[in-house]
């Protein structure tokens, strides 16, 4: 390196970041052991690992959000130290979060400018902010209106305020903690477009995914975490998604799972014109109509945040509809409470698991009794049976393989995938004949989602009728029976699963219809 | 291994102790004030201990004063187990004393036996009346219920010193001058038995064995686990079907109802009529705030609010004793409680993060005994001949 290169912003590229030895504990665990790990300037390298596997400690660590106990970082071969954010950003580093941190209320170009001092002291310099903004946006092709605000922007708009925030700080590295999480298919590719020019200048860019696809397709060298070691960095090219998953996993995993024809002639949940409001007082659902099957899985795919959790929501009876009807196995059941409900075999896999779906400081025994705990036989005049329900959670315990040290457990002390196994195993060990999972494998890792897929896949041979909310794509092509696109609280329409392809769910969700 | 269960039980060993070690350091404290005041910090602990446990009287007494305690503490374990924060605790007990009083006053000529049961029942449903208000605000019109029970502590405060300067006032204070806002005495037949030949009577049993109602009701009754589920996570109780607001007008109407319980007690067992300066604590001793501290000192246990109560009892029977023979002012008495309080409530949560450390370390090695042998060795080899 005899000259120093520039990127388009004007700051010095990172030629190599290297990250060696790094070890990190934490009250009985060890996030990060030995961990080798480097990025150079020009390439994409992916991290992959389930959670838990120490990535974002690592990334952490690199941003300075914590210290390692053991090991060095090496900026271009000289040894760095990094006790905070403020150190990495001077480094030239930047983050971009999986959850935003932009305030909402505030325009484009304030968000930028947010913490940084001003050229003019005790003044705003929010014109100069601006200027810059266009500058960037013009050299990376990333169109953002500097005077807009934040929630006038769609999640995409929003990512690119992030990316200029980052550059506008001078970052040659910048690290992407799961960046295509939020975005519709088509905002994904234009992402990788970005990303790509972001290369061919120089940066070096380090990206955090779950969906082996898109490592496949974006990066030049794939890392691979499980269990706080590096199991291995392999180049992309020649890598299959069944070997990244395996080296994740540390067994093959079975990604094929059969489908059986079922019984689908009975219209066991159906939504006339149903209409709903947000929390907020908007309209978040608007006539949607809607059957759900005997057998079969349907899949409502959508970006976040499109009437999703309302539609659970008003079907489980948890939130009121402003208009249509709701009926369940030929009745109508419109206005009927949860306990109503729950008692015509409706269960329930609530969205956010560890806030809805179970109580941290209950034990795993009194989790399991949450819905039922006032039916034979688990209580008779008020009294709980203590014994049934001991034998209940053994059982369950035992057969849906929940790790847990005893049924006398708290819940708050399992991990994330055990805690679904076991409102799993609350909701389907009632043999509903009509189930509601909202994006039921979200936060878990591969071997618990797939875990989370055959039982459903069960359900559905069983005669279920299952609603399946979910933001991952994949997930709903693997399960449903057939797809129906939400998108600002409308049914955009339902597909059938031989005639649904990516791009076609692409275009519905961002509520384009041909 | 066996050294790793050694080592528990010495950590659980300290666990038990530890609420003793945060009463010894309190006290030490306190000597080093006494010991300021001029006075001899071992002749003040020998006259608080004497007076607490030094004859049968003296430990009559300390029950006699653990007592409404215990009730208020047991009511406090139901509302605070179910997140809805019970500061009324003083009106609660007057109410319930009131409405005892009214009804022994009314009818003098019914059978003790009679009488005593259904002042008893009655107290408890006055506490419940007065607890299920604010209750009732809170679940439906999100009325903040520590800002309400507070403000119906006033109110009783005031209904009682209304109605036993009018209305319910002693005849033979109308007819005086001075007229002591005080009722007549209940008739003897209805005060409460004596377990032994001191002032220790019937309402300590019932205290004790109201304990292992409410363990009972709190932990093998679908009510006690509703109001739990409500207490630790409303979002998923409701997600459940369980109807929220009930259980919230439930746990303080069942906390209310106990210090209504321990109000009629303390006037058929101690008082035998009721009195007031125009305060509450004139009227409760301040049972309605000490009844928190020692649930809290249980750890919102019923059955560990038991001897909770007793401590508390015995250091304000013997702290006064200590005052009477060390003559020191009566604030060091005051703050000798706040500094037993103090310690015992740090120590509580010393012992919880302790509890939580050893939580994670014993999930972390069943997950370690899970893990296939790490397999870093040879990848690490093999990674350097890919890069």
């Amino acid at each position: 390196m005899t000259e120093t290169q520039l990127l388009p912003s004007g700051k010095p590229i990172i030629s190599q970041l290297e990250m060696l030895n790094i070890t990190k504990r934490f009250p009985g665990v060890i996030a990060n052991y030995k961990v080798n790990f480097d990025v150079r300037s020009g390439e994409v390298h992916a991290l992959l690992g389930e959670n838990g596997a120490g990535k974002s400690t690592l990334m952490k660590i690199l941003y300075g959000l914590y210290q390692p106990e053991e090991g060095q970082i090496k900026l271009d071969g000289k040894e760095v130290s990094i006790h905070s954010p403020v150190d990495s950003i001077d480094l030239g580093i930047g983050m971009i979060h999986q959850h935003f941190m932009l305030v909402e209320s505030l325009t484009v170009a304030e968000n930028v400018a947010l913490g940084l001092p001003s050229s003019r002291g005790f003044l705003t310099d929010l014109d100069k902010v601006s200027e810059r903004i266009l500058e960037l946006a013009e050299i990376y092709g990333l169109q953002v209106d500097p005077e807009a605000y934040i929630w006038q922007l769609a999640v995409g708009q929003q990512q690119r305020v992030e990316i200029i925030k980052a550059l506008y700080r001078g970052a040659a590295l910048l690290i992407l903690d799961e960046p295509t999480a939020v975005l519709t298919p088509q905002e994904v590719d234009e992402f990788f477009i970005t990303m790509r020019q972001m290369i061919d200048d120089g940066h070096a860019l380090i990206f955090i995914s779950h969906k082996l696809h898109e490592v496949i397709e974006i990066s030049h060298r794939v890392s691979v975490l499980r269990d706080g070691q590096m199991i291995g960095t392999i180049p992309t090219k020649g890598a299959t998604k069944s070997k990244l998953a395996e080296m994740m996993v540390g067994r093959e995993v079975g990604i094929k799972k059969d489908r059986f024809e079922t019984d689908t002639s009975e219209k066991r949940l159906v939504l006339e014109n149903v209409s709903a409001l947000s929390n907020r007082g908007t309209p978040a659902l608007t006539n949607v109509t809607l059957d759900v099957r005997s057998g079969e899985i349907l899949g409502i795919a959508g970006v976040s945040g499109n009437g999703q959790r309302e539609l659970a929501e008003v079907i489980t009876g948890l939130r009121p509809v402003t208009g249509g009807k709701i009926i369940l196995e030929g009745e109508d059941v419109t206005g009927l409470t949860p306990k109503q409900l729950m008692n015509r075999s409706l269960s329930y896999i609530p969205e956010e698991r560890m806030k809805d779906g179970m109580i941290k400081e209950f034990t795993v025994a009194e989790n399991l009794i949450l819905r039922e705990h006032d039916l034979e036989p688990f209580s008779k005049n008020g009294l709980l049976n203590l014994k049934t329900i001991s034998a209940h959670s053994e059982k369950l315990i035992t057969s849906y393989n929940v790790k847990t040290p005893s049924q006398e457990t708290m819940a708050k002390n399992l991990s994330g995938g055990n805690i679904q196994k076991l409102v799993l195993a609350r909701e389907i060990s009632r043999k509903p004949h009509t189930l509601i999972a909202a994006q039921p494998t979200r936060g878990l890792d591969i071997g618990a989602t797939e875990y989370v897929h055959l039982r459903l896949l069960e359900q559905r041979e069983e005669g279920t009728a299952t609603l399946l909310i979910s933001e991952d794509l994949d997930e709903i092509l693997a399960l449903s029976d057939r797809i129906a696109v939400l998108f600002e609280g409308e049914v955009m329409g339902v597909l059938h699963q031989s005639e649904a392809t990516p791009e076609k769910l692409g275009l519905l969700m961002a509520g384009v219809v041909e | 291994m066996n050294r790793k269960r050694q080592s528990e039980v010495v950590s659980k060993l300290m666990d038990a102790l530890l609420p003793v070690f945060a009463v010894l350091a309190a006290l030490a404290i306190g000597a080093v004030m006494l010991i300021i005041l001029g006075a001899n910090p071992i002749e003040a602990f020998g006259a608080l201990l004497e007076g607490a446990f030094g004859s049968a009287n003296a430990l009559a007494d300390t029950v006699v004063k653990a007592t409404p305690l215990l009730l208020i503490g047991l009511g406090i374990c139901i509302s605070f187990r179910g997140n809805v924060i019970n500061i009324g605790g003083e009106g609660q007990m007057i109410i319930g004393a009131l409405m005892a009083t009214a009804l022994g006053l009314a009818f003098p000529e019914w059978p003790g036996l009679l009488m005593i049961t259904l002042a008893m029942v009655v107290g408890f449903l006055g506490g419940a009346v007065w607890g299920g208000i604010p209750g009732a605000l809170k679940a439906y019109f999100g009325v903040n219920e520590i800002l309400s029970t507070i403000m119906m502590n006033a109110i009783a405060v005031q209904l009682m010193n209304f109605l036993l300067a009018g209305p319910m006032i002693d005849p033979v204070q109308a007819g005086k001058a001075s007229k002591i806002p005080q009722t007549a005495r209940l008739s003897n037949a209805f005060d409460l038995p004596r377990l032994i030949p001191t002032r220790l009577h019937l309402g300590a049993l019932i205290a004790v064995i109201l304990a292992v109602v409410v363990y009972i009701l709190l932990w093998r009754t679908t009510l006690g686990y509703r109001i739990r589920a409500v207490g630790q996570n409303q979002d998923a109780s409701r997600y459940a079907g369980i109807d929220v607001k009930r259980q919230v007008v439930l746990a303080l109407l069942l906390s209310g109802a106990f210090a209504g319980l321990a109000g009629a007690i303390q006037v058929f067992g101690v008082n035998h009529r009721m009195i007031t300066d125009g305060s509450a604590t004139g009227f409760t001793g301040s049972a309605g705030f000490n009844g928190i501290v020692a649930a809290l000192f249980g750890q919102l246990h019923p059955l560990g609010t038991i001897p909770a109560s007793f401590l508390f009892g015995a250091l304000l029977v013997g702290a006064n004793k200590l005052q009477r023979v060390v003559q020191v002012p009566s604030a060091v008495i005051t703050a000798l409680n706040g500094l037993v309080v103090i310690f015992v409530v740090s120590s509580e949560i010393w012992r919880r993060r302790r509890e939580t450390k050893r939580r994670t370390e014993a999930t972390f090695e069943m997950e370690i005994e899970e893990l296939h042998p790490p397999p870093a060795q040879d990848l690490t080899a093999n990674e350097e001949g890919v890069s």
